[in-house]
């Protein structure tokens, strides 16, 4: 029933982001048609403007773009004018949901066993080198990480291809780039996660009831610890499957990261607007999933 | 929320002796018992070393180009070929004497470069965090203090504003901003004034899309904050709202918001880079470390490796970002405020 009811919501919080994002994009000076190659005459320009409904007064666009909206039609593109909206996002978003969940894959596969050997052996050699380990990786920007791969694993080793998305031997560089900055991250909150754990009432009980320490740590602890990194995991995963500009461009991949720029800076507005919608619908669900996560992991947590 | 009076459990015994024991120094301050755990942080103590020595050598490079021009022919050539804008037909060498950093695509000195980066990059950051410390103390504390209605608006509008793509968000605002104030008399008629145009953009965009975990956390402390017993009994006194909110809520709040900020100090580093290594941020010949990468990465070909050209801007990028994060765990650790 909650949930039933967070979904609903979803529904006036959409409306209020594609209002916002729509009126910021009509905001900023110039329009769509400003950069056309051939110098267009002020009578097409007109004619274009014409034909897309930008000549009206903002509201009435808006309106109409909620009316496509409730079709399920994010509209036509302005500047790739052969394909709507859904096309490119059609196209673009499977490739970065792909690389999406590799890099969310990688990111808990490093970042989880890592935090929870820094927290166990917490002030030791492994906790030092973990830790200073993780904190690098959230301070190397994916651009950095990139080339850096690139240079010793492609131009120095000719290990793995420069770049291309064909076979999945041309994943691995992309998602190490796109999944290192999170993995530090998972590896920081995890082990944050795991020592509050550890000071409370109910470890020290158990301990003093005999139970096996790796029992305690794997059955109960990380039950818990494991909170902060589920609430991270839903804007995380909005970010990583949306796609990334820089990962995309270094690696020439076809995804929907470049639109979420290119679309801005175009005046693209029926795309930036729609990709607006659909990174905050994304993350709306993504967040609630966290949520159902959180009961079922913690037990004294319940809706109403 | 814990705030900073809570003691920790690890508190160093030094300061509850002190308590404990008649006639011994009087109680430490909270700003004192943090500095106390700060100084046994050893990474944190480097990490403040390491960004002074930062600040030092970007002080000092520019005044040791200026000064050595005075210091005969040698030295004037010297300083004349390290000038970050010089071009020359040196083009792409590797790291040598002459040029430690080695050169770029125009013959220019990497090193210099990095260095005359460095300001921009951390300057955006300073001030993109003391705009995002603004908007988001005034915005918390005003949600908070207000209560009900207005609270529930204001936080629904972080809400939104946090579902938004950022980086729709600061283009938008950029092109914008940047627009309009171009329009401006004043600007207009001062050439000095359009080159540092785009570096003000910067500051306002970067600090506006930083500041609503600001408010969050403000928000957060000043709800928990007007509930403690020395608040009701300032009330009980008949302070008024406003004593009330500046004398006892904001430095009580102050603690927690300079952690936070100093967290936020590499986060905008790191965004700007970001945006000028799409071109979005400084223009040139102004360059900053994203843009100096960016360069670098635009050579990268299957052929030849300048692999300087990326190293050495990603790498004094990487070592600032961490030195920084480093001091602001620090400081969230000596103040013993929950990340």
């Amino acid at each position: 029933m909650y949930f039933l009811r967070r979904l609903a919501y979803m529904i006036p919080l959409l409306l209020v982001v594609s209002a916002v994002s729509f009126w910021l994009v009509h905001l900023a000076p110039g329009g769509p048609f400003d950069k056309e190659h051939a110098p267009a005459s002020p009578q097409i320009k007109r004619n274009l403007e014409a034909k897309y409904h930008l000549n009206e007064p903002i509201w009435k666009q808006y309106a109409r773009y909620v009316g496509g909206l409730a079709r399920g039609d994010f509209g036509p593109s302005l500047k790739y004018r052969d394909h709507s909206v859904t096309d490119i996002v059609r196209q673009g978003l499977p490739v970065s949901m792909l690389l999406g969940w590799l890099a969310f894959g990688f990111a808990m596969g490093v970042g989880l066993p890592v935090g929870f050997i820094t927290a166990v052996r917490r002030g030791r050699w492994q906790d030092h080198v973990g830790s200073f380990l993780a904190i690098l990786a959230v301070c190397i920007p994916g651009f950095v990480v990139a080339p850096i791969l690139v240079l010793v694993f492609t131009i120095k080793w000719h290990l793995l291809p420069v770049a291309l998305w064909e076979s999945p031997v041309h994943a691995v560089l992309p998602t190490i780039a796109l999944g290192l900055y999170f993995s530090g991250k998972v590896a920081r909150l995890f082990r944050e996660g795991m020592l509050n754990t550890m000071q409370m009432e109910f470890v020290t009980a158990a301990r003093a009831k005999g139970l096996g320490e790796s029992t305690l740590l794997f059955r109960h602890a990380v039950r818990l610890a494991v909170l902060p990194v589920v609430s991270y995991a839903g804007p995380m995963l909005a970010d990583l499957l949306t796609g990334s500009f820089v990962i995309e461009n270094i690696f020439q991949i076809p995804g929907l990261g470049v639109f979420f720029i290119n679309s801005s800076l175009n005046k693209d507005y029926t795309l930036t607007v729609g990709l607006a919608v659909l990174y905050a619908a994304l993350l709306i669900v993504l967040n609630l999933a966290v949520d159902f996560g959180y009961m079922l992991l913690d037990p004294r947590v319940k809706y109403e | 929320m814990s705030d900073q009076k809570v003691e920790s459990p690890n508190t160093d015994s030094s300061s509850a002796m002190a308590v404990a024991s008649p006639g011994a120094r009087p109680p430490a301050s909270p700003a004192q018992r943090a500095w106390r755990r700060f100084r046994k942080n050893g990474p944190a103590l480097l990490s403040s070393c390491y960004i002074a020595l930062l600040l030092i050598v970007i002080v000092g490079w520019p005044l040791a180009l200026k000064l050595t021009k005075f210091a005969g022919p040698g030295a004037a050539t010297w300083a004349k070929s390290h000038a970050p804008e010089q071009l020359s037909d040196g083009q792409f060498q590797p790291p040598n004497t002459q040029h430690w950093f080695g050169t770029d695509e125009h013959g220019r000195d990497v090193l210099s470069r990095v260095l005359y980066g460095a300001q921009i990059s951390l300057l955006v950051g300073f001030v993109g965090a003391t705009v995002s410390l603004v908007i988001g103390v005034l915005w918390g504390a005003i949600a908070g203090s207000a209560g009900g209605r207005v609270d529930s608006v204001m936080m629904r509008t972080v809400d939104v504003l946090y579902s938004l793509p950022s980086i729709i968000f600061v283009i938008v605002l950029m092109t914008t901003l940047g627009e309009k104030l171009k329009q401006l008399p004043v600007v207009k008629a001062s050439p000095a004034l359009q080159k540092d145009l785009r570096l003000a953009i910067l500051f306002v965009g970067l600090g506006a899309i930083s500041w609503l975990t600001m408010a969050r956390i403000v928000r957060g402390q000043v709800l928990s904050l007007r509930t403690r017993p020395f608040v009701d009994a300032s009330r009980a006194l008949g302070a008024s709202p406003l004593r009330i909110l500046v004398r006892h809520i904001i430095p009580n709040v102050f603690g927690v918001v300079i952690v936070y900020l100093t967290l936020t100090v590499p986060s905008i580093v790191l965004y700007e880079s970001f945006l000028s290594y799409l071109g979005l941020g400084v223009q040139p010949p102004m360059a900053s470390w994203g843009s100096l990468i960016s360069e670098g990465v635009d050579q990268i070909n299957p052929i030849r490796i300048y692999w300087w050209m990326i190293v050495f801007p990603g790498g004094v990028l990487v070592s600032t970002l961490l030195a920084l994060n480093f001091l602001g765990d620090g400081l969230r650790d000596a103040w013993d405020v929950k990340g």
